[in-house]
């Protein structure tokens, strides 16, 4: 099998002020692939998304997209939209759903950037208009099966319970047709249940669909039965790299999450 | 003759500067603490300065000495106005603590046209004479040519304002609390500061010196209506947002630059277009730089 | 007083009368005493402080009960939605599904075409009732075209916009200018105007991309200000003050119309414009591009991560907003057939806004009935006429208060989806 590189960040830092949030943190990820970036709290697992996919712009290092076919694109500085539209997507840890649009609504946003029908057509509906708002309804609502959310399809999003809301922003994501998806913690908040039902569809997405899956999560027994490769972070940098079974006897890891006492304890 | 000319622009800018930056101070201090562009608060100034007239009218009338007029024409405005932006806040304001960002602001756009209207149909909608609260002092006659006593009065009286206010808000308990609320609202109130109190004292103060700003502009100009808070109100958010909104040493900064501004640009170019240059300004630093003269830029949080 | 009433605990009568002093209080040197300048009489108005410790009193007691049963309170808000006829036309064009705590009204075609095209023959039989009611509608229905082009911004996109009305002075001077100088006609300026609205929505949204929420708030009442100022300074071009006038009425193919054929005229354009604007705004409402701005209104941020440029986004809203506003001018113009500067000040543009927030952002049907109550009710109730901006200033605060949906809430398209992926 020949792998591709999907995403490859180099060095990549950020500064707040004299803040430094993430330093040096190197990362990549081949096709096909489930990362998962872990870390305690305040590690900068989350600005690292932000960096990568363009809401902050990074103060050093550099990003590459892969996969998409065309040679590696380097994303510093691009705006988010223009990189939701090259292939990534994501999710994110404090949901950002459209609340007062329908859950259908929701996922059809996501077909924003792969539709095309502007003013003009939304004025005078014309047949190709017409058949064009008729796929992203169907493929939406596709997604929303997929997602097992078909029934409140029509249901404002706000109505929806937590689980349910962090299933619809994978579905949304999923509806641009990402080659990489960046997960923020899908399962904070969920219990026992809904985490195994988001394991297999974690699952799902990347055998069905083909999706690389990136994601930032805490509860540790969906990461290791889940991720085929670990990145720990801590404070802003990386700091151990490995398979599931590698990370669990890191000391340094052990270290970062237990501290020190512990390790000599 | 050019540099006269110029003297004289310049002492108008700072006059004008000097009341602008007494109304900016109510705006940015609200919007440190409750994070609102109270749109209520040029009416706040109109009040008071009506408050003011009445007043005076009523104490001219039953026939007190001019010093006891000035004084307490001058206290009654700035109880009432005080009593004003307590009220707004409470009515208009708490309630929507906790509603989207838009919601306060278009019940503050609300309060300000209803007090607008309250006072044009309970009083008048036509421009009354303002008496002259402030004498010619006799000891500046001789400097009179230079700076006015009106003029001379608002200066001197903002400066002294400004060091009461950087007192209470750098020394006594309530400042703290302010500052504290300003930081952290959810924190201030786990530490048993009282931000109900806090909010309404930020309001009370605001208004007390809008309601100065009103008496010595109506002073001044010799005349208000019900609509004078509006253009005040919006020049005093320019100067505010103009020093970085939320910053005490910004608003005034920012007044005085805005007065200067208008002052330097009427003179030397055109004076149809005075409210155009504080607009054209206020756009520009929103465009330009939106933290303000001495604000933070902050980045937004995701 | 306080014994009729068991729903009213003694505590809360209490508080009520310590507001209803305050109030007295408060309002005293306004209310009470007016001074007459000019020989120093002083009239006091004793009644009016009753009447305010009353009112206060009795307002304070139902506001008290309002926010203690928020629910109920919403109900009773909500009463004026009970109206038979508000119900009605509400009824007939959706059908009500309660969810869980929101409400999803299904669209019913079949009904809603039926109760259109009522409402639009009772519009095209309106005139013959007589010139000054038909004269009163014609501006109603400009404020419903008002009302919805801001909806555009302020209601799916959730630009706040105060300084509208420059727009809507834009469209009117391009007419007045154009025929002035060059004989431009109306169908010709019409188009025109409505173009120079929507370049001038472009330029004034270029540079206020960044800025976001109360900001941008504050910086287009700043345009809206400087347009007017501009218009009356500018005397080469606008004629300053004194405005422009002896603007043409429409022609109709050339012939000659008299004054009440005028009226009537310009009316049927109004109501063929307006039509037209519901049918832009709702074609609008649930197409790619409307589902993009409502996405920017509901999380900006979110709606960049999803593919959606900002910048275009925004800048569509400001420019499809201003064209309504341009268009809604030159009829104006044509209508009044004189124009000047103090058609265009703030207060325009605030009402234009009550409209959007009274009859409930983002909705058509609300906006519509928004701009029929406020410019018709202070017309026939001419003792409401005085109080009109008071009563808008305090719907405001009310309105965003209890009900900030507005009168009719935001209203969702029901997407029907036969299994198995065919519709």
């Amino acid at each position: 099998m020949t792998t591709e590189t999907i995403l490859d960040v180099k060095k990549l830092t950020m500064d707040f002020g004299g803040l430094r949030a993430l330093n040096h943190v190197d990362l990549t990820i081949q096709k096909g692939e489930i990362v998962a970036l872990i870390g305690p709290n305040g590690a900068g697992k989350t600005t690292f998304f932000n960096c990568v996919t363009g809401i902050y712009t990074p103060t050093g290092g550099e990003i590459f997209l892969g996969g998409t076919g065309k040679k590696p694109i380097r994303l510093n500085g691009i705006k988010p939209n223009r990189i939701a539209d090259l292939g990534m997507t994501r999710t994110f840890q404090n949901i950002r759903l459209f609340q007062n649009m329908t859950v259908l609504e929701n996922v059809m946003i996501g077909r924003h950037i792969r539709t095309q029908a502007g003013i003009f057509s939304a004025l005078t509906r014309l047949p190709s208009a017409r058949k064009e708002e008729k796929k992203t309804i169907d493929d939406a609502y596709n997604l929303l099966e997929k997602v097992d959310l078909a029934d409140w399809a029509n249901e404002f999003a706000k109505n929806l319970p937590y689980g349910d809301q962090r299933r619809l922003e994978i579905a949304r994501a999923m509806a641009t047709d990402p080659v990489l998806l960046l997960l923020d913690e899908p399962a904070a908040g969920m219990n026992p249940q809904e985490t195994q039902r988001l394991d297999a569809l974690i699952r799902k997405i990347r055998d069905e669909e083909g999706i690389t899956i990136l994601l930032i999560e805490h509860d540790m027994k969906l990461v290791m039965n889940l991720s085929e490769r670990i990145y720990v972070m801590d404070y802003g940098s990386g700091i151990a790299t490995g398979t599931p079974m590698d990370i669990k006897n890191n000391p340094a890891v052990i270290k970062a999450y237990l501290g020190e006492e512990v390790i000599d304890a | 003759m050019e540099l006269e000319y110029f003297f004289e622009l310049f002492l108008g800018g700072l006059v004008k500067g000097s009341i602008y930056a007494l109304i900016a101070l109510g705006y940015t201090m609200v919007y440190g603490v409750v994070e609102l562009i109270n749109f209520a608060h040029g009416e706040i100034y109109m009040l008071g300065a009506y408050t003011a007239l009445i007043v005076a009218s009523v104490l001219t009338v039953l026939g007190f000495p001019q010093l006891a007029i000035v004084v307490m024409a001058g206290l009654a405005a700035i109880i009432w106005a005080s009593a004003y932006g307590y009220t707004v806040e409470k009515v208009a304001y708490k309630p929507l603590r906790k509603a989207p960002r838009l919601s306060p602001l278009i019940s503050a756009i609300g309060m300000s046209i209803f007090l607008q209207n309250y006072v044009l149909l309970a009083q008048t909608d036509k421009f009354l004479p303002f008496p002259e609260l402030i004498p010619e002092f006799e000891f500046w006659e001789p400097y009179s040519h230079i700076i006015g006593s009106p003029s001379l009065m608002i200066l001197v009286s903002t400066v002294i304002i400004m060091m009461l206010l950087t007192y209470i808000i750098k020394y006594t308990t309530m400042g703290k609390a302010m500052r504290a609320t300003a930081q952290d609202r959810t924190m201030a109130m786990l530490v048993g500061i009282s931000v109900n109190k806090v909010i309404s004292f930020t309001f009370v103060i605001g208004s007390s010196l809008a309601a100065v700003g009103g008496v010595l502009v109506a002073s001044q100009m010799g005349q208000i209506n019900f609509y004078i808070g509006f253009m005040a109100g919006i020049k005093a958010f320019t100067a505010a947002v103009l020093g970085g909104i939320g910053s005490i040493p910004g608003a005034v900064l920012g007044g005085l630059v805005l007065g200067m501004t208008e002052s330097l640009a009427t003179g030397y170019i055109s004076s149809d277009y005075e409210d155009v240059f504080a607009f054209a300004l206020l756009v520009l630093i929103l465009i330009f730089r939106p933290a303000g003269l001495l604000g933070r830029n902050t980045t937004q949080k995701v | 007083m306080d014994t009729g009433i068991p729903m009213f605990k003694l505590s809360e009568i209490k508080k009520s009368l310590v507001v209803a002093l305050w109030f007295i209080f408060l309002t005293f040197p306004i209310m009470v005493i007016k001074v007459n300048t000019i020989e120093n009489f002083i009239a006091w108005r004793w009644r009016n402080m009753f009447m305010i410790g009353i009112c206060s009193f009795v307002i304070s007691l139902v506001w008290r009960y309002f926010q203690e049963n928020e629910a109920s309170g919403q109900r009773i808000l909500s009463l004026f939605t009970q109206i038979p006829l508000v119900k009605r036309l509400k009824g007939m064009s959706v059908s009500e599904r309660p969810t869980q705590d929101g409400v999803i009204r299904e669209s019913n075609p079949m009904i809603q075409r039926i109760f259109y095209t009522l409402l639009i023959v009772m519009a095209l039989l309106f005139p013959f009732v007589n010139d000054y009611q038909t004269t009163i509608l014609t501006t109603a229905l400009m404020y419903v075209i008002l009302g919805l082009g801001l909806n555009i911004a302020v209601g799916l996109a959730g630009l706040l916009h105060l300084g509208y009305v420059a727009f809507y002075a834009v469209g009117a001077y391009t007419y007045a200018i154009l025929n002035m100088h060059y004989g431009v006609g109306f169908w010709v300026a019409l188009p025109l105007g409505g173009l120079l609205a929507t370049l001038f929505g472009i330029a004034l949204g270029i540079p206020v991309l960044r800025l976001r929420g109360d900001y941008l708030a504050i910086v287009t009442l700043g345009f809206g200000e400087i347009t007017r100022i501009t218009l009356e300074n500018w005397d080469a071009l606008t004629q300053g003050p004194s405005g422009i006038a002896q603007i043409p009425k429409p022609g109709l193919f050339g012939m000659e119309l008299t004054t009440q054929q005028g009226i009537m005229y310009v009316y049927y354009l109004a109501v063929a414009l307006a039509i037209l604007t519901v049918f832009c705004t709702y074609r609008l409402q649930n197409s790619r591009i409307g589902r993009a701005l409502m996405a920017m209104r509901e999380d900006e941020i979110a709606s960049q991560a999803m593919g959606i440029n900002i910048a275009r986004t925004k800048l569509t809203a400001f420019a499809l907003s201003a064209s309504f506003a341009g268009m809604a001018g030159v009829l104006f113009a044509a209508k009044t057939g004189f124009i000047n500067p103090q058609s265009f000040t703030f207060m325009e543009s605030a009402i234009i806004l009550s409209i959007v927030v009274l009859g409930g952002m983002g909705s058509i049907l609300g906006v519509i009935i928004g701009a029929l109550i406020l410019i018709l009710l202070p017309e026939y109730l001419r003792e409401v006429g005085n109080y009109r901006m008071l009563l808008f200033g305090a719907s405001m605060v009310i309105m965003m208060i209890f009900r900030p949906q507005g009168i009719i809430s935001n209203v969702r398209k029901v997407y029907k989806i036969d299994q198995g992926g065919q519709k």
